[in-house]
């Protein structure tokens, strides 16, 4: 690939690329992002190229592995154009149909559309979908369309267009000012102004500078960040560009978590692309800017999302993070002005630059611009990644996109931030989700994390869960994050252990006001909004652990006990074979007794046993019935019962 | 332990001290385990004390400082899979091959990790050994999975 030099020849190579395409051509998009790939969908992408190449429809389809489209529920999603019908749950038995019918004769295959559960409607095409219909995904919609090895899809579209457009048409200030315009705030969870924090770095004076594309998605629950790169990684690239252009850096830095290997190879991969086509290295589209961007492997650490502690891994060294000031504009990566960025923020810039800074203003609440991405997870029928404009209610999003609570269960809470953040209640499901209104509740943005949790979720535990999560994530360094989240999390275990006492609630909103407000960096000093949030909400759940020895959500095991009604058991010896620790006795016409000591309060038993016994019961805070005697047990069959007394009869 | 091999590996990254943490890795992902020893050439090799290497080597959740067994079993704990029981899961998990998450059975047969977020939460919970995912799991169904390795 020779060096691209110029706009001029840029907007010319663009032109080469789609006139060798046909956008009539018939193709074949599998979503290869790592959901998908985990129900299959290498055999599905390998399946296509099979049945295309039996069927002799070699050179006139294209398939390709893309990035996630976010439909992760229905996954793996295929994409058939150029009609762009969207075939979901995919498997490799139905390939050869789509290639017949679909690619072939030009029909739809009926059996493998969405179909809304209420009106029973089909729907053909991705816009369709009410999962879809309802985003506005100017980030992630462009997904399905490129596959992320292949840089040529990306330029089809007027990638690095932008980039031209900065570097020839703009200073590096109208570039920071036209971010600044934009109200771009931080989606990496502060929120903190895109374009003031540029202008610090640029205007602190320095030889050299840094960019760094903060990657280390820690959040546990939330896949935002690792579709982006792992589907659209130029984009990023493109973003970072333009921000070290404006800055005035010329090194960059992508510090991505190692957990995840397939943004590592794809975001490798689109460096060398760029380098190999004049977009990186020296003498950028013959402009005369020079960037040299590395990629370098976080090892597993929380912390290191905090951006002082990334620095420090990036030099090698144990993520603890320092006190700011100084800021990294000021004093950074190896001591020089440095700016990080979160990758849809810098994914944000080229449609910022593009666009303009008006048009992503269209988008969005007053003070909070734009669209944001969220990894909407848990107990909610349709998982998967939403991009929606900030100012859109929470009720949308778990109801009108999520489309509700599986099971028929009901919704208990929304927990947005990560362990950052805090539960939501039914109550305020109508506030509109921006960066102010969820901090108002008690929650915050965070990188995006919205994990839905129904009755069956103990939020007792909940706040124990993310407390354990952060003692271990805590590096140690500042005592009122280690200690005050350690004997937090403490006091919650007995609580949900069943030793929990009164004034443990007064206690831990001591500590977490302690905690919040004495630590060094932002994990100890949000550590305690899962306990408040939860506090605040669902005081009753934490009494009833207290005072009644009893989880309302019969989540907390040490509080449950599992017990066979005798009168409603249907000795069908469902729940014997499936205990984990052999704690059923009971034969096939004896009924089952769980065996109290032994049992391990899996819920298997709870789980199988057919709803027409229902013979499990979950109890709490209540003593269990002694076991029924062993003569007792023998199950009269109510056919058998009738043949015996026919017999007598006669 | 191939001393020739950790050697290439570190002049890849031009023995500097800053790379500590991809050297480690790439050790990590070459051998599966940090071996004393491995640790020793390389603070040898960077001019870096031990301790501080010791030091990075315990702070950062990718390293692990005792050998692997031949199957690798994580177990995804994030909070999409908390809420749909992936406690649960992780138990039965540890009843039946005696060990707790980081540790590696008496026969070298499974370790078992715990991983904040394997980002397929719409299979949870999700259980991933050797790098297959194996999702929506029950606890009763992690049970006979594990039958399958030997």
């Amino acid at each position: 690939m020779p060096l691209i030099n110029s706009p001029a020849e840029l907007e010319q190579h663009r032109r080469e690329i789609l006139a060798k395409r046909d956008p009539r051509k018939p193709s074949v998009s599998v979503c290869a992002g790592a959901g998908c790939l985990a129900t299959g969908a290498e055999k599905v992408i390998a399946a296509f190229n099979a049945e295309i190449a039996k069927q002799g429809l070699n050179a006139e389809v294209t398939t390709k592995g893309t990035g996630c489209p976010g439909f992760c529920e229905r996954g793996p999603v295929v994409v058939v154009g150029p009609e762009e019908i969207c075939y979901l749950q995919v498997t490799p038995k139905d390939v050869p149909e789509i290639v017949a019918k679909t690619l072939k004769e030009k029909k739809v295959v009926e059996r493998l559309l969405y179909v809304d559960a209420a009106t029973k409607e089909k729907a053909v095409r991705e816009a369709d979908i009410p999962f879809y219909r309802n985003q506005e995904r100017n980030i992630i919609g462009n997904n399905i369309k490129i596959d992320p090895k292949c840089i040529d899809d990306y330029l089809a579209l007027g990638g690095y267009s932008a980039l031209a457009k900065a570097l020839f048409g703009m200073t590096p200030e109208q570039v920071v000012e036209e971010v600044k315009k934009s109200k771009l705030r931080g989606r990496g969870g502060g929120g903190f102004p895109t374009g003031v924090k540029w202008e610090a770095a640029r205007s602190t004076p320095g030889e050299t500078k840094y960019v760094i594309v903060n990657a280390d998605e820690g959040d546990p629950g939330a896949f935002m960040d690792r579709a982006v790169l792992e589907g659209n990684p130029h984009s990023i690239l493109e973003g970072l560009i333009i921000g070290a252009y404006a800055i005035g850096a010329h090194e960059g830095y992508v510090y991505v978590r190692q957990e995840y290997p397939l943004a590592l190879k794809n975001v490798s991969l689109a460096i060398k692309q760029a380098g190999e086509h004049g977009f990186l290295g020296k003498n950028i589209l013959g402009s005369g800017f020079d960037l040299t961007v590395k990629v370098h492997r976080g090892a597993g650490a929380f912390v290191c999302g905090e951006e002082t502690a990334l620095i420090l891994s990036l030099e090698g060294r144990p993520g603890e993070p320092k006190p700011r000031p100084p800021y990294p504009a000021a004093k950074g990566l190896w001591g020089r002005p440095t700016n990080i960025n979160n990758v849809e923020t810098w994914a944000n810039v080229p449609l910022i630059i593009n666009k303009g800074a008006d048009w992503f203003t269209g988008f969005g609440t007053e003070k909070s611009k734009g669209t944001k991405i969220f990894s909407l997870v848990g107990k909610i029928k349709n998982t998967g990644l939403v991009e929606v404009p900030m100012g859109v209610t929470l009720r949308d999003i778990v109801y009108k996109i999520g489309d509700g609570i599986p099971r028929g269960k009901k919704f208990k809470a929304v927990q947005t931030g990560g362990p950052a953040g805090g539960c939501i209640p039914e109550e305020h499901l109508d506030i509109a989700v921006d960066f102010d209104e969820l901090i108002k509740v008690g929650a915050i943005m965070g990188s995006g994390g919205m994990i839905v949790m129904d009755e069956d979720t103990c939020m007792v535990d909940i706040a124990r869960y993310f407390l354990n999560f952060l003692a271990q994530e805590s590096c140690g360094k500042c005592s009122p994050c280690r200690e005050g989240i350690k004997q937090m999390h403490r006091i919650l275990t007995d609580i949900t252990e069943g030793r929990g006492k009164d004034g443990d609630i007064e206690l831990l909103e001591e500590i977490a006001l302690a905690t919040r407000s004495a630590s060094l960096c932002g994990l100890g000093r949000s550590a305690p909004n899962p306990v408040l949030s939860t506090i605040r909400y669902f005081r009753d759940e934490y009494e009833a652990h207290i005072r009644e020895k009893r989880c309302p959500s019969y989540s907390c095991k040490e509080l449950v006990s599992y017990y066979i009604d005798p009168e409603a058991c249907g000795a069908c010896l469902l729940c014997m074979k499936r205990c984990t620790s052999d704690a059923i006795s009971g034969g096939r016409n004896l009924i089952h007794v769980v065996d109290q000591v032994k049992c391990n309060r899996c819920g298997t038993c709870f789980d199988v046993c057919p709803a027409k016994f229902g013979a499990v019961i979950r109890l709490s805070g209540e003593p269990v019935p002694g076991a029924i005697p062993e003569e007792l047990r023998v199950v009269v069959r109510k056919k058998a019962a009738q043949q015996e007394t026919a017999k007598e009869a006669r | 332990m191939d001393t020739a091999k950790i050697e290439r590996i570190i002049d890849k990254h031009h023995c500097e001290a800053s790379a500590l943490i991809e050297i480690l890795l790439d050790i990590q992902n070459e051998l599966h385990w940090l071996p004393r020893e491995a640790l020793e050439l390389v603070a040898g090799k960077l001019q870096v004390p031990v301790s501080r290497i010791q030091h990075t080597a315990t702070f950062y959740k990718a390293f692990s400082l005792v050998p692997k067994g031949r199957h690798e079993i994580h177990i995804c704990m994030g909070t999409a899979c908390h809420v749909r029981g992936a406690p649960r899961v992780l138990e039965v998990v540890e009843n039946l091959t005696g060990i707790q998450p980081g540790e590696t059975d008496a026969e070298m047969k499974f370790s078992l990790d715990t991983v904040n977020c394997l980002g397929c939460c719409a299979l949870g919970p999700v259980m991933e050994i050797d790098a297959q995912h194996l999702g929506k799991l029950a606890p009763a169904m992690a049970a006979d999975l594990l039958k399958n390795y030997d």
